[in-house]
């Protein structure tokens, strides 16, 4: 695990050498925006407002880093062909891929923390104080971090083993087919086929649920997030990134580079 | 007796192309080889003959369709052979966002070495590579043939037992190629056992104990540099100088170069030919034997080889 924690500290290293962090600029300047904005267009609503602000910020900067930069950790390094003296020391192929995933997996965690203490920062400028049901803020910016690892994880799988492009349009488009495998479940089965329903009731399992990912009306809200709401969307980002992971490596580790 | 550093059995490396991937294409095709330990070893063949093909299998950077290879008695797939390993790519490129030293030190932590004994070893390399200036700097702004210093100082950092080098004098001036040439012979003088590829024949005939010669990724022969060719003399080469006009026969066979005037004859006709010379008025510069180099032996291999593959596609095989 050593070797994987060196590749894992270098890949953070690489994302703020090349200013992957400067978009917390970008986020610091649109929540004074609105911070000032929001005392002026909504009066009484100024939490569900921001907080809602907030976390989609956060949430598609999250995206936009998670693809792009999740689909280039490992292509990148073909391409240019840093890879091949890495691969000729002591370090096993599923050890540099693991590595690559949480070095990026790590920035997003810093990226997204700072962007937590930012939203946090408004809110007391906003309220002029913090609650304890502001606690569901910081419940929503984890499982957006959950979401985001989940998507890193599927965009190095895809990179894997079709060129970048493909690989972020594949990763994006399931990430838009997961926001709503709920309404897959709930497609009226009774008018289908027996065997059309098997399928579709195996592909809402299979295909990522990102929709149990989003509790920004609870935190809009202030309302709190259940515990076992936690829970459950912790084992089921950390299990499922295992599959996706293990899937990578099995592809990666027979893949001839160029 | 040496025991044998590399040990490479029937390794075969076929690509598929085409749209459906069904036509094949043969890069490398049932190569045996050996290298013993402590020896310079020279992979030598034109460009696209296979060279880099075959070490990048030794690094499993490819998967080879058929065969096997074992380094240091371990089989390449073991992992942990790689800690006795030094390997240079071909073109190397490191990340450009660290700096040599961080490069360096990168590099060295995958081989367990304690912080103290990895910044001695970086600041020694860096030296030795004659880098110690441009430590500081981002790779993003080294030329090609510092990128190639920086290759050849992570391949040697952790002291391994074999080192291989693909393509190692490749984009280097002439002082580098130099000193290049001077760290392979100190590490053959340190025990470790060197193979590296190249098309550039005088590196391979003054540097190593024997040479492997791979065209069409079939290897045409291996042996120490002077067996591989006929080193019988060829003839007879006399250099001279014509003041004034002749019409002697021999005249007309010449190669002129400035002022002066080649000959090549053969050896029994050596004496017969210097007597018409002076009586035609001419100066003796120099008589020497004409001897069969490497690249001759090369360049016949290659171009048996071209003709071979020509004479395929004339008859449609």
């Amino acid at each position: 695990m050593r070797r994987v924690g060196v590749v894992a500290l270098n890949t953070f290293r690489e994302a703020v050498r090349d200013r992957v962090l400067y978009n917390l600029v970008f986020f610091a300047l649109l929540m004074m925006a609105a911070a000032i904005a929001v005392g002026q267009i909504s009066i009484g609503i100024e939490q569900t407002v921001i907080v809602s602000l907030g976390l989609s910020a956060i949430s598609v900067m999250g995206l936009l880093i998670s693809v792009f930069i999740g689909v280039a950790l490992v292509s990148k390094e073909m391409d240019k062909r840093t890879l091949y003296a890495l691969l000729a020391k002591p370090v096993r192929r599923w050890e540099f891929l693991l590595g690559k995933f949480a070095g990026l997996v790590l920035t997003l965690a810093v990226n997204t923390a700072a962007m937590a203490l930012g939203l946090l920062l408004v809110m007391i400028y906003v309220k002029h104080s913090l609650e304890g049901s502001d606690a569901a803020v910081l419940v929503a910016v984890y499982f957006i971090w959950l979401k985001l690892a989940l998507i890193v994880a599927l965009s190095l799988l895809f990179s894997c083993f079709t060129t970048p492009l493909l690989a972020i349009l594949f990763t994006v488009g399931l990430y838009i087919v997961g926001l709503y495998v709920q309404e897959l479940r709930n497609l009226p089965v009774e008018v289908m086929s027996p065997a059309m329903a098997a399928f579709t009731r195996w592909l809402s399992y299979l295909l990522p649920n990102f929709e149990n990912f989003n509790v920004m009306a609870l935190a809009a809200h202030g309302r709190a997030v259940p515990g076992a709401l936690i829970l459950q969307n912790t084992l089921y980002a950390v299990i499922y990134c295992a599959i996706v992971l293990t899937a990578a490596a099995a592809v990666f580790s027979r893949k001839n580079l160029k | 007796m040496p025991g044998l550093a590399i040990e490479i059995e029937n390794l075969t490396k076929e690509y598929p192309f085409g749209f459906l991937h069904l036509k094949k294409k043969t890069s490398l095709e049932g190569l045996n080889m050996q290298v013993e330990t402590g020896e310079v070893f020279g992979f030598i063949g034109p460009n696209g003959a296979g060279k880099s093909t075959t070490i990048k299998l030794l690094m499993r950077l490819i998967f080879p369709t058929a065969g096997s290879a074992r380094i240091l008695g371990k089989p390449i797939s073991d992992v942990e052979m790689h800690r006795d390993i030094g390997y240079l790519p071909e073109q190397p490129y490191f990340y450009d966002y660290l700096t040599a030293a961080e490069v360096l030190d990168y590099f060295a932590r995958f081989h367990d070495l304690t912080a103290a004994d990895r910044k001695e070893r970086v600041e020694r390399m860096l030296k030795k590579v004659g880098l110690e200036t441009a430590r500081k700097i981002q790779l993003r702004k080294y030329s090609k043939g510092m990128l190639q210093r920086v290759g050849l100082a992570q391949a040697i950092l952790h002291d391994p037992k074999v080192v291989i080098l693909d393509e190692p004098m490749s984009g280097l001036d002439p002082v580098g190629r130099r000193e290049v040439r001077d760290i392979i012979l100190e590490l053959k003088k340190d025990g470790k056992t060197v193979m590296f590829s190249t098309h550039i024949l005088s590196d391979a005939e003054m540097l190593c104990d024997r040479v492997g010669v791979i065209v069409g990724g079939k290897l045409r022969g291996v042996g120490a540099p002077g067996t591989l060719v006929d080193m019988k003399t060829q003839g007879m080469e006399i250099l001279f100088e014509l003041t004034g006009a002749s019409n002697a026969p021999l005249l007309a066979k010449t190669t002129r170069t400035g002022d002066r005037y080649r000959l090549q004859v053969a050896e029994e006709e050596l004496y017969a030919a210097i007597e018409q010379l002076r009586a035609a008025g001419a100066r003796i510069l120099s008589v020497s034997q004409v001897k069969a180099t490497l690249e001759e032996f090369f360049m016949n291999l290659v171009a048996t080889d071209r003709a071979q593959a020509s004479a395929v596609e004339v008859s449609g095989k």
